[in-house]
């Protein structure tokens, strides 16, 4: 398997702290791989430079084979590489078909086109109905609970048809059963082919779902491997129970 | 040579009044996310008052400071009251600039229906006097004005830096939910802060009168400054302004001689435009992107 | 989103055909004076709806291109002969379109701040614009103004004016209608909705509002062309007035701002009024403060606007359940 993503040596401070400190990792070409560690250990910063919402300091960052100069949200997006946000950001006045057909990439002659194309349209109520919110298509995105809105958020990004997908806490703040729900579609949507790099708290979830983990500590990657070795590592226990 | 310290001198003098006014309006930017561009017509209003105080009791327009910048405090809390806290919070920032715009209207409306246009100055009898120092004039009212903002940055300074008032601003500044967490009244200082940034205009305004001949419709130049002044300095930050402001008045008094007067106040935009090109957050503003 | 529906369709129809007879049904001078003025701050709170509505971006620089256009038109009669009487109308679409492009430099600079640096930045622009019209003497007369030769109307001389403000108009509300249930509206949207989301989409938001800037600009310096034209008089502090900008972007709030036709019926409630307010008390300035005092009300009571509200009103009669308590009652419409 090649590497999708690869960073180099990522750095990033905030004043006198480096929240991210020479980090770098690989994630492979169709793997579900998560990022993990304790909490101050800078994953969303790295998540943010990852992404493009953050400027690193030093190092560099290439997505399919490609060094990717100066890290931006859109370009990322339109070359494939896409994320969630944690707090399950939607377009609240928005409708959920318009959240969805939005997020398609339209080249520039196409912005005068009617906003809801037939074809557009279609993809959008497709997607919905995988993702169970078919029936809410019309409504407007704020009146959703926490859990369909992450949903959505999750379903938006794939209109981009990306091929690496980054998920920024799926399972926080919502309920077992939407846990389930969020994790079937990731291995479904998995084994079509798509990449995952998952930032999450929750191990139970991680050490079902992902592989490999790599372990984030004071910025710098601690360990990376499957589960059960990480699992087991002395040093990974340590700087989760450590002072 | 001579000519350009000169041009300095009058410019950092200048600048230093400037300071003063642009340093209420970033304040009040910091603590509440408003643009109040009503402080120019404050600045107007104090210069009117204290106007009126010289032509009828004769009292001079320094020790004016003393009636009007209290009374001005008053009014910016009453404002902030009555008119910004009623908004409501969704769109309050881009409403409150609409808002304090309208307060500018209304004052220039009141101004202009009691004073009507015609320019006014307030002229004690030092107005026109000017000491020789090595060899450079100095205005004795200039002068003056000058320490009267220095004076008034310092205690603004003191103010922030070492009383509680000052601590839970600068708090509210930084983090406004952790700040209410940590029990500072959000509802009190946004008032208190207020009126403090219309008092500074307040106490600037009461000598405005003395340099620079006045009329209702004044104000508009003057919030061009200021709203240049604090975007350069960086929206919030106090010592950006001050900086900003010291800047912009040297750059202004010397375009005025070396270029030419006409587009000295021109120069103001140049030197904002110039920097938000390289550094869109100005001198000491945050980074733009938060998420 | 909006396709074009009967209905839609007949109510322009109505609207705009009412609109067009006027002058012909109506004979004082000033009622059609009232007409043109009114149309013009329709056209002008339709334009600053046009960005500002649909991104978010409360920009406060339209005036200054109103000016500009008004000042194109004045400098191109000056050295090119346009010829007069209807042949200035028909340099109007190249005005519009050259002063939009000039104006997508400054745009693309400005748009580099953040929202409220942004409503600052663009403020200045309008000082900036003024100064400019003093100083550069040589090419706007400065001080003394700009003259633009008198057309020989014969008779009903405001009505070809009031005619090519409609024509502005219609053209704004066509515009804002079209870019709204187009794609590039649903890219604005979003941009207003949840900006750093957008581009996480993939949305590009800045070349979105480049393009929304520019149609806004050029509707303004258009209607900016025929105020110059109807006046005959070009001065610097009437061309670029603060007061006008104020009063277009009160007139969006007071109609409803992000509507479509939110803009026109604020126009239509406060410019006659405006109008009345100016020749009762104009002279002694207290008109300020009557404007201070609706804009306040208006912020403050009404900030959503007329439409917004009656639309909530009625949706809040139509649907009589009790709303979910995690359910804001709002209308089940797409964004209007």
């Amino acid at each position: 398997m090649s590497a999708l993503l690869v960073a180099e040596g990522l750095t990033k401070r905030f004043g006198g702290v480096a929240a991210v400190a020479d980090c770098s990792f690989a994630v492979d070409e169709g793997s579900i791989t998560a990022l993990v560690g304790p909490n101050g250990s800078g994953k969303t910063t790295l998540f943010n430079l990852l992404t493009g919402y953050l400027t690193a300091d030093r190092g560099s960052v290439s997505f399919a084979g490609r060094r990717v100069r100066r890290p931006d949200p859109t370009r990322l997006y339109r070359a494939g590489l896409t994320r969630t946000f944690q707090q399950a950001r939607v377009f609240p006045q928005l409708t959920l078909v318009e959240n969805l057909v939005v997020a398609i990439q339209q080249p520039w002659r196409a912005i005068g086109r009617r906003a809801l194309g037939r074809a557009d349209g279609e993809r959008a109520h497709r997607l919905l109905e995988e993702f169970g919110l078919a029936a809410l298509a019309g409504d407007r995105a704020g009146s959703l609970s926490y859990g369909q809105k992450k949903l959505l958020g999750f379903a938006t990004v794939l209109m981009g048809e990306p091929r690496l997908v980054l998920l920024d806490e799926p399972a926080a703040g919502v309920n077992p059963v939407m846990i389930e729900t969020i994790e079937r579609h990731v291995r479904e949507l998995h084994a079509r082919g798509l990449t995952f790099l998952i930032v999450e708290h929750n191990m139970n979830l991680v050490m079902r779902l992902c592989d490999p983990v790599i372990v984030l500590d004071h910025g710098t990657k601690l360990a990376a491997g499957p589960p059960s070795e990480v699992q087991s590592d002395p040093r990974v226990l340590d700087a989760y129970l450590g002072s | 040579m001579h000519i350009v310290v000169q041009a300095c001198i009058l410019g950092l003098l200048t600048g230093g009044v400037y300071a003063l006014m642009a340093s209420g309006l970033t304040l009040v930017f910091g603590v509440m996310r408003v643009i109040n561009v009503a402080q120019g017509a404050l600045v107007i209003l104090s210069a009117y008052l204290s106007y009126a105080l010289f032509r009828h009791l004769h009292v001079d327009p320094f020790l004016s400071v003393l009636i009007v910048a209290p009374l001005m405090f008053a009014l910016g809390v009453g404002v902030q009251l009555v008119f910004i806290r009623s908004l409501r919070s969704e769109q309050a920032e881009e409403l409150s600039l609409l808002i304090t715009w309208a307060l500018a209207l209304g004052i220039e409306g009141v101004l202009g229906a009691i004073y009507q246009t015609t320019y006014r100055a307030t002229d004690p009898s030092y107005a026109n006097s000017s000491w020789t120092v090595f060899g450079y004039q100095v205005s004795e009212v200039r002068a003056f004005a000058f320490a009267l903002s220095v004076a008034i940055l310092v205690l603004l300074y003191l103010l922030l830096a070492w009383t509680r008032f000052g601590r839970s601003v600068r708090a509210t500044v930084q983090n406004p939910s952790s700040a209410r967490l940590l029990g500072v009244d959000a509802d009190r200082v946004r008032a208190l802060a207020f009126g403090v940034g219309v008092s500074t205009a307040a106490a600037a305004g009461a000598v405005y009168g003395v340099l620079y001949p006045f009329n209702p419709g004044s104000h508009y130049d003057l919030i061009s400054r200021l709203l240049s002044i604090v975007v350069l300095g960086g929206l919030g930050s106090v010592g950006g302004a001050v900086v900003s402001a010291l800047l912009m008045g040297v750059v202004e008094a010397v375009v005025a001689v070396e270029i030419s007067p006409v587009w000295a106040s021109f120069s103001f935009f140049v030197v904002l435009i110039a920097i938000l090109l390289v550094r869109p957050q100005g001198f000491f503003g945050a980074e733009e992107r938060t998420l | 989103m909006s396709r074009i529906t009967p209905h839609g369709l007949a109510r322009a129809a109505v609207v705009f055909g009412l609109l067009a007879a006027y002058p012909f049904v109506v004979h004082a001078d000033w009622l059609v004076n009232i007409g043109v003025f009114t149309l013009m701050y329709a056209g002008l709170a339709s334009a600053w709806n046009l960005f500002s509505g649909y991104t978010g971006y409360i920009s406060l620089g339209q005036a200054a291109f109103f000016g500009i256009g008004a000042y194109t038109l004045g400098i191109t009669f000056n050295h090119v002969s346009i010829g007069s009487g209807y042949r200035p109308f028909y340099v109007l679409p190249l005005i519009g379109v050259a002063v939009a492009i000039v104006s997508v430099p400054i745009a693309w600079i400005a748009l580099r701040t953040r929202a409220m640096t942004f409503a600052i930045v663009t403020l200045m622009l309008l000082f900036i614009v003024q100064q400019l019209a003093f100083n550069l003497r040589s090419l706007t007369h400065g001080s003394q103004g700009i003259a633009v030769p008198q057309p020989s109307f014969s008779s009903n001389f405001d009505r070809p004016y009031y005619l090519a403000m409609l024509g502005v108009l219609a053209l704004a509300m066509l515009a804002c209608w079209y870019v709204r249930s187009s794609k590039l509206g649903l890219m604005l949207l979003s941009v207003r909705e949840d900006e750093e989301k957008a581009r996480g989409v993939g949305v590009r938001v800045t070349g979105a509002k480049l393009i929304a800037f520019a149609l806004s600009v050029a509707l303004t310096a258009m209607l900016g062309g025929v105020w110059g034209y109807y006046l005959f008089y070009i001065y610097p502090e009437s061309a670029i007035d603060p007061l006008v900008m104020i009063g277009a972007v009160l007139m969006t709030f007071l109609g409803g701002k992000g509507t479509l036709w939110g803009p026109m019926i604020g126009a239509f409630v406060l410019v006659p009024a405006q109008q009345w307010t100016l020749t009762t008390y104009g002279a002694t300035r207290l008109y300020l403060i009557a404007y201070a005092a609706v804009f306040v009300v208006v912020l403050v009571l009404l900030p959503r606007g007329i439409l917004p509200s009656l639309g909530e009103l009625v949706e809040s009669r139509r649907f009589r359940a009790p709303a979910r308590p995690d359910v804001t009652p709002r209308p089940k419409r797409a964004v209007s």
